[in-house]
This record gives structure tokens, C-alpha cells and sequence, in this order.
């Protein structure tokens, strides 16, 4: 059989550890990535055995040394970012009575004397122990605002999340079985409307319908500390029903497209040609070749739920963590800002690091070599 | 052929399937695959249907599961399954006959078996949904089928996935699979054509022994008649959607009727004397040895020669490192040792030290004209290319020479604005030749031109390169696994296997006894146009492995 090895362009005999680069589907977001970076201290040789042995584990300790990195380079970009923006906190803090004595003070206050390195040391130390200093504008200790916000962020996604993953993918294996029919026609218009519409609009719509005209659902959604559980769902209901309506669509498209592209293979004529029914056609041989691509679309929309969700939380006066970062930067409130920068790069990084792990996982060449 | 009505199975009657094509620019049009085609096919017998591609032949056997793949429709006739017409079932009824009545092995099982689940689940799987046994006694019947068809460690062969067993064994777990329901019919559509000849021995003995085993009926698809001669009872030959002639595999293959069945039998009777003088070396070869990166040798001390104007023709299977080999010559993959010598001077190793005439010099020709070839640009611009490029000709000068080429490739001008898709499978290898010419090399590398083609039209491609030859003196090195091809066109043979030399020299002498035990493996494994030759080979095998 054709297990001979690439056979596209001449392979090189120099990269040592090239080893168990060989699968088809594992990489969607980096492409030609250093390997080496994950390995550290290992020689070349022991981890080209290593990598040629348990090609499961070898890429599983490379995708995770790769993240650690990324998120150190994030780091460095978010506080030389951060550093490099125009305006400064002492002017807009002081406004009018900014006299330059005034500004060096609090700049003095602040600690922004000191060298450039210094402080992103200090700060990275503290990050990395879940310290991340205390707000210039409200004088509390960020990392416990950050909490409490953060908590909020991700109950919201969370349940975005559990409706709208399940349903994407059922309503786009529905599509195929259905497909070019009434069925997958109704999902195509109704799940394209609604990406087309900005997410405001559908947020204001809901409320327009649901708060205002039929008064089932509350408005504003601000949670508070003193709320029961069932109170904040009920709070958190038509946000979670904007953001699945404005997620939905591209995992349902995404599902039913990598779906459509396997039930083409010869595999599933196979399954046809055995009298199977065409849900068990879709759902057993079809959808367990589809993963890969679906999952990373999964992983997007899910990075999207907790990072990207400033503009519904604006709309419906959730106190989450999009709306405390924008806050900051208005006021150019920097400890608040790098932290969030930070916490949503780890969110963004953990997400498609898990997409691409469950990706190796699921091919079954990396999970069982011959 | 009048049988008593309760012995036949399937009887097919007026068979008529048509398509839609959209060719682009135009409004769709119907064109109709398959024409009043009838048989009959016995409880237990085969018939085999044979037909160079677009016969089809496979349409006609999917057609026995009521199936048309990529928007074929069964349009007019009758699908009779113990007399029960299985065109007229509707969606649900035919379930109950697809993988319980009828089953299907396809051409290529490694394409075919799920790569998502272990072998032994996707072998039991339509038994288990038709409710035809429980999981025990599928699992039984399975591991009994496993045993009967050879495949090694049967006890623990379906606990592995597909891409964890070879070709061959795929081939057999996927007529397992075919088998295990206990069907009436199996449909083998090419069964054995992916697999190199002497795996293809192998696993036809496994069929042929199993379909006996469970006297199970087959149609058995393919385009080799020497393959079908082995297996089946009765053979009908098709040639574009029609019966060409229908009987049993005795008159066919000992006195067909046809002129088109007579030309399918007598194919690849071209033979040509080897030259007697082998001395004016053009290519060396010293003890080549290459690699793809990981430490495993492909290639491992190859040493061979190529006398101008001349052919040597590198037989081997899959894996054997025959087009790494061509690789190396070209430069395209550097070998680790050893030099390649082009008329006594040595040539840089990297295709990139190359000077632009020594590049002209070697060309290739490859097996899959299709992804060859740019499928936007035209006749012209593919086989101008090389023409502004090597000798920068261009406008008049330019079209007047692509005219010759093209007429020396027997198209013509014609053909001059045509693109790639709409060329036939052997127009497009001729086109590759032509582009392969137009550098006017002394050397071209044609690695497996004719495998993908049809007999006839690959015989007509080994006449254009021998007859290129004699016009042009060009020297060939022709990569095979078909040892017909060889008698037909070489002068001197070089035998691979795994990445070694076993045998080289004059054809005379490569393909006469004594051999060695590979060599006489390979040529005792290819498939003679006669009535029983399986069997006789199997005995002369079971006897020399007693004798031992």
C-alpha cells in the first residue's frame, strides 16, 4: 500500500524532528508550526522515537507546549500593545487639572518610573500566580473583579453554549438527510437570516417581542450577587436565545457541509449498498468523519461566546467581562485591560487547542498506528 | 439459454439506464448508459461482465441492488430477484434487499471500509440491522469467513481498523463482509484491479473458494478477460452500453464471435525482439541508494544501465521503490549515495543544480495523464510550453512545430484548442507524450502509462512509443507492474522488490529460467487468457509446498 511516506516535493533529510507529521486533517490554525518548540531539552533522536512509537502522545505534548507558547507571545504583544496606545492614564484621570507635577505624581504612584522590563516581569509573575494588580481608576484588586465578571461571562456562555451546539449539529445532520428538500431549505433561509442580521438588532427584536409586547421574558438581564439560580436563568434567557440565533448558523452550515463532503466518499455508498437507514448512514458513518473540521468551527463559536460578546452584553446590561474591558479602556484603566487581553487570549488558545486535540483523537490512524 | 424457471436467481430483461449530464453552456441533456441488456444468472454460478470503462458494466451490476450512483437512473426494463421485479420496491422495500439478499464488494476496499470503525463491526453491521442473526452468530460467521478466505490471525482480525491491514486483506475482509449475511448474490465490481498481481492471485483464489464454500451466485465485473476466464460460468461482453456477445466462458474465450471479443482475447499480442547490441551506454545508475527523510531506505544500492535508443523496462509491485527510482533520475529526489551518469558525465543529484539542458534532456511521462495536466489550458499551450521554454520558439514557428507533434501522436491540428477534459483517457496520454517530445529529450521516464487505460487503447499507446522510438531514437525507461507490457516492449529488464535490484539484464535473459524465487513468483502470478490456469497454478503451488 501507499505507505511509503510524502511523496510531494523532496523531502528533506535535515529536520530532525519532522517525525510524525504525517496526518492529513490534525492542523487547522497553524500549518508548518516549529515542533521544536514543544520539546524543550529533548534531543532530536529520543523524540523522533518517541514521536514514531506513540504518535498519539508526541502530537498531544507538541499542541500543548505550542499553547504555552502562544500564550507567552500574547503576553509580550498585549502589554507592548497596551504600552504603545496613545493618551495615558494621569491626563485622562486629572482631565483639566492636569499640571505636569500632577501627572509625574500619579505616574510615580502608579509605579510607571520604573523600566518597561521590569514591570512586565512583575506583572507577568503575578499573572501567572492569578494576581493580576490592582485597577488604577477603582483602586480594588483586579483579579477579584475580573472573578465575579468572568463568572458571569461564562454562565452566559455556557448555556448559549449547550443549546446551541447540539442543536447546530442536529439541525445540520437533519439538512443532509433532507437535503435540497423543503426541510433543508427552511433550515438554510431561517439560519441565514439570522447570521445576517447584526446581533443587536436580534437582540432588540427579542426584547422588542418577548420583553415589551408579550412580557414572558425580563429586561434589562444585570444580575445580581443576591439572585437565586432560577432568577438568573430567567434573567439570562434572551441573551442566550441572541447569541444562539447569531451562532447557530455557522456551525449548522459548517456541519451539514463537512457531512455533505463525506457522504460523497465511497464508504458510505457502502453503507447504502447494505440497506442501512439514512440516519444511520448519516449519524455512525458519516459524522465520525466529519468531526475534524466541525469541531474547529465549534471551538470558534465557543471562543466567540465568551470573548466576543460585548455588543450583547451592552444591549441587554449584562455585567460580563466584554462589557468591564471596554469600561477599561475608556479610561484607559491598564491593569484591567491587560488582564482581560490575557484572559480572553487563554480562552481563544485553550478553546482550539482542545479543537484540535479532540481533532488527533478522533482519527483513528493517531489513535491506532499499525 | 433456456433454464428451468426455478433455478434462476436474477434474471435481468430490457435493461435500460440512463443519466443527466450538465456540460457546461448548454442545456442538460440525457445520455442513456446502458441498453436493452437481458441474462439470466443461476442460483450458484457467475457470470462475469467485461467491458473496456464506459461499457457499463458496473452500472449493470449496481443495477442488481436497484442502485445508480452520481445520478444514473434505472429508466426501462426489468430487475427480476426470485422473480420479484426489485425496480418496482420503493425506498423502503429495497432495504430489505440491499446487504441481506444482495450484496457488494467494490473496486477499491480501501476506499470502501469506514475508516472510523474497526473492521469486524463494519464485516457484521448489515447482518446485525436486518435482523438476519444475533451478534454472537455474526460474530462466528465472520471469523469463519476470516479462516476460509485466508486472512492471517482471523481470531483477532476484526478488532483491527483499515488502515491498520494491506490492500489485499482489505480486498478479502471486504468480500467477508459481502458474504456474511448469507446473501444470494454478490456483485464484485474490479475486485482484484488495485491489487498487484501476485496479491490479485491470491485473493481471486480466496473468492473463487468462497463463493464455492457458500454457493453463493456472483456477477463478476472487470476489464481483464484473463481474470474472468478463472471465475466465471458464463461471460457477457459490453462495449458502450450494449451487448457485444453473451455466453459461456468456454465459446467466448475459444471461439468468440465478435470482432471486438476476438480483439479483447488477442490483446497484447504485440512482441518485439530485444536489440542484439547493448554497449552505447546513455544513462548509469551506481549503486543508488534514497530515502524519504525518516531512515528507511525506498531505494538501496541500484545499479543498472540504458543503452541508447533502447527501452529497459523496472517491474515490480507496489512499494517495490520503482517510481521512487524515476524520481531519483530526474532529479526530483536526491539520492543519499551513489551517482546517475548521463553519457559518461555525472549529473548534479538536485534537480536545482541542473542546467536547463540537461533538464530537456530527461523527460517523464506519468501515469495519470488527468492530474498531469493543467485542466485550464489548452492542447496548445501544454505542448507549447515546453517548446518556448527549452527552445524559445514562438507565434508561427511555435503552432507549426505543436502541429507536428500532434501529428506524430496521430491527433492532428484539430485537436490544437481542445482542453483536457474533453480528450479521452488515451488522447491525454498521447498529449503527455507529445509534451514529453516537444523538448526533444534523449531520455523519457514513463512511469506507468498505460495502467490506467484500457487494454485496447493501451495497446495503441505502446505502438506510438515504440513507433516514437524508431523515429526518433529516443531511449525509454518504462515502469511497469505488467509483465505482458514488458515482453511486448523492452530490451532489457531490471526486477524490484522492496527497494532492491533482484534481477537485471536482457529480457532474453531476465525472463527465461532459471529464476530466482521472486521473479518466478511474479511471472507465474500473471493471469493467462485459459480456462483453469488458477488451478493449475494453485496445484503446482500446494505440490511445491508439500514437496518442501
Amino acid at each position: 500500500m501507499a505507505a511509503l511516506g510524502p511523496d510531494t516535493g523532496p523531502a528533506q533529510a535535515t529536520a530532525a524532528t519532522a517525525g510524525g507529521e504525517s496526518l492529513p486533517q490534525s492542523v487547522a490554525v497553524s500549518g508548518t508550526e516549529p515542533p521544536a518548540m514543544a520539546t524543550g531539552p529533548v534531543t532530536g533522536s529520543v523524540w523522533r522515537r518517541f514521536s514514531l512509537r506513540r504518535p498519539l502522545a508526541a502530537l498531544i505534548l507538541q499542541r500543548l507546549g505550542l499553547s504555552v507558547g502562544l500564550l507567552f507571545a500574547v503576553s509580550l504583544m498585549i502589554f507592548g500593545g497596551v504600552e504603545a496606545l496613545p493618551g495615558d492614564f494621569a491626563t485622562t484621570y486629572l482631565g483639566q487639572s492636569a499640571t505636569p507635577q500632577a501627572v509625574e505624581n500619579i505616574r510615580k504612584d502608579l509605579g510607571l518610573d520604573r523600566p518597561m522590563t521590569e514591570r512586565y516581569v512583575s506583572w507577568l509573575g503575578g499573572a501567572v500566580q492569578g494576581d493580576f494588580g490592582t485597577s488604577w481608576a477603582s483602586r480594588n484588586s483586579v483579579s477579584e473583579q475580573i472573578g465575579k465578571r468572568l463568572g458571569n461571562s461564562l454562565f452566559l456562555a455556557f448555556f448559549a453554549a449547550i443549546i446551541s451546539v447540539p442543536l447546530a449539529v442536529a439541525l445540520g445532520m437533519l439538512a443532509v438527510q433532507y437535503r435540497n428538500r423543503l426541510p433543508d431549505k427552511i433550515i438554510n433561509v431561517v439560519s441565514l437570516a439570522a447570521i445576517s442580521l447584526p446581533e443587536f438588532f436580534v437582540g432588540y427584536l427579542l426584547i422588542l417581542f418577548f420583553a415589551v409586547q408579550l412580557g414572558v421574558a425580563t429586561f434589562p438581564s444585570t444580575v445580581y450577587d443576591s439572585m437565586g439560580f432560577g432568577e438568573r436563568l430567567s434573567a439570562i434567557a434572551l441573551p442566550v436565545a441572541t447569541l444562539v440565533l447569531v451562532v447557530l448558523a455557522h456551525m449548522m452550515r459548517m456541519t451539514r457541509a463537512a457531512i455533505l463532503n463525506v457522504m460523497a466518499s465511497a464508504y458510505v455508498e457502502t453503507a447504502e449498498l447494505k440497506g442501512l437507514s439514512a440516519f444511520r448512514i448519516i449519524a455512525r458513518h458519516a459524522a465520525p468523519n466529519a468531526v475534524a473540521p466541525v469541531i474547529n468551527v465549534i471551538a470558534l463559536n465557543l471562543a466567540y461566546l465568551v470573548v466576543g460578546v460585548v455588543v450583547v452584553e451592552v444591549v441587554f446590561v449584562y455585567p460580563g467581562m466584554g462589557q468591564y474591558m471596554v469600561d477599561a479602556v475608556t479610561v484607559r484603566d491598564m491593569p484591567v485591560v491587560q488582564a482581560c487581553g490575557l484572559i480572553f487570549a487563554a480562552f481563544y488558545i485553550f478553546l482550539n487547542m482542545a479543537a484540535d486535540l479532540l481533532a488527533i483523537i478522533a482519527n483513528p490512524r493517531l489513535r491506532h498506528p499499525r | 439459454m433456456p433454464e428451468p424457471e426455478s433455478t434462476t436467481l436474477l434474471s435481468v430483461r430490457n435493461l435500460k439506464i440512463e443519466a443527466t449530464s450538465y456540460p457546461p453552456g448548454e442545456p442538460p441533456k440525457t445520455v442513456t448508459l446502458v441498453e436493452n441488456v437481458s441474462f439470466d444468472l443461476e442460483k450458484g454460478k457467475v457470470l462475469g461482465l467485461i467491458g473496456e470503462s464506459g461499457a457499463g458494466k458496473s452500472t449493470i451490476g449496481l443495477s442488481a441492488l436497484a442502485y445508480g450512483r452520481g445520478g444514473a437512473s434505472i429508466t426501462g426494463g426489468q430487475v427480476l430477484l426470485d422473480g420479484v421485479d426489485i425496480l418496482t420496491l420503493g425506498r423502503n422495500g429495497i432495504r430489505t434487499i440491499r446487504g441481506c439478499k444482495v450484496c457488494y464488494v467494490a473496486q477499491s476496499a480501501a476506499a470502501a471500509f469506514n475508516p472510523a470503525h474497526r473492521l469486524g463491526e463494519q464485516v457484521i453491521e448489515a447482518s446485525l440491522r436486518h435482523g438476519i442473526m444475533t451478534r454472537e452468530e455474526a460474530t462466528k460467521r465472520a471469523l469463519y469467513l476470516f479462516t476460509v478466505l485466508g486472512l492471517p490471525s482471523p481470531e483477532t482480525f476484526g478488532e483491527r481498523y483499515p488502515h491498520q491491514v494491506s490492500g489485499g486483506q482489505l480486498q478479502r475482509a471486504m468480500t467477508a463482509m459481502a458474504l456474511c449475511p448469507n446473501p444470494e448474490l454478490i456483485v464484485f465490481d474490479e475486485p482484484t484491479t488495485a491489487l498487484d498481481v501476485t496479491t490479485q492471485i491470491d485473493v481471486l483464489a480466496a473468492i473463487k473458494h468462497a463463493i464455492e464454500e457458500t454457493n453463493t451466485a456472483a456477477l463478476y465485473i472487470t476489464h481483464d478477460l484473463a481474470v474472468v476466464a478463472q471465475i466465471s460460468d458464463d461471460i457477457m461482453v459490453l462495449r458502450h452500453g450494449k451487448t457485444v456477445e453473451y455466453g459461456t466462458t468456454q465459446q467466448i474465450i475459444e471461439a468468440p464471435n465478435e470482432d471486438y471479443t476476438r480483439a479483447l482475447v488477442n490483446v497484447r499480442q504485440t512482441k518485439r525482439q530485444e536489440a542484439v547490441d547493448q554497449s552505447d551506454t546513455l544513462l548509469k545508475v551506481d549503486n543508488v541508494s534514497a530515502g524519504y527523510g525518516n531512515g528507511f531506505k525506498v531505494l538501496d544500492n541500484v545499479s543498472l544501465h540504458l543503452p541508447k535508443g533502447q527501452t529497459l523496462a523496472i517491474v515490480g509491485e507496489s512499494g517495490s521503490g520503482k517510481s521512487t527510482l524515476a524520481r531519483v533520475i530526474t532529479g526530483l529526489l536526491p539520492p543519499s549515495e551513489g551517482t546517475i551518469r548521463f553519457e559518461g558525465k555525472e549529473l548534479p543529484k538536485a534537480l536545482k543544480a541542473r542546467t536547463k539542458d540537461e533538464l530537456r534532456r530527461v523527460q517523464m511521462i506519468y501515469q495519470m495523464a488527468d492530474t498531469a495536466m493543467n485542466p485550464r489550458q489548452t492542447v496548445r499551450d501544454i505542448i507549447g510550453r515546453p517548446l518556448s521554454f527549452y527552445f524559445g520558439l514562438r507565434g508561427a514557428q511555435k503552432t507549426e512545430r505543436i502541429k507536428e507533434l500532434l501529428d506524430q501522436i496521430e491527433m492532428g491540428a484539430p485537436f490544437l484548442d481542445r482542453y483536457p477534459a474533453e480528450l479521452s483517457g488515451g488522447q491525454k496520454q498521447r498529449v503527455a507524450i507529445a509534451r514529453a517530445l516537444a523538448a526533444k529529450p534523449e531520455l523519457i521516464l514513463c512511469d506507468e502509462p498505460t495502467s490506467a487505460l484500457d487494454p485496447l487503447v493501451a495497446e495503441g499507446i505502446l505502438n506510438l512509443l515504440l513507433k516514437l522510438q524508431e523515429e526518433t531514437a529516443v531511449s525509454y525507461v518504462f515502469i511497469t507492474h505488467d509483465i505482458a507490457i514488458v515482453r511486448a516492449i523492452a530490451d532489457s529488464v531490471a526486477v524490484m522488490h522492496r527497494g532492491r535490484l533482484v534481477r537485471f539484464g536482457p529480457k532474453s535473459n531476465v525472463l527465461s529460467p532459471p529464476f530466482d524465487d521472486y521473479t518466478d513468483l511474479l511471472l507465474k502470478s500473471v493471469p493467462e487468457m485459459k480456462i483453469g490456469w488458477l488451478e493449475s497454478v494453485l496445484t503446482t503451488r500446494r505440490m511445491a509446498s508439500a514437496g518442501n
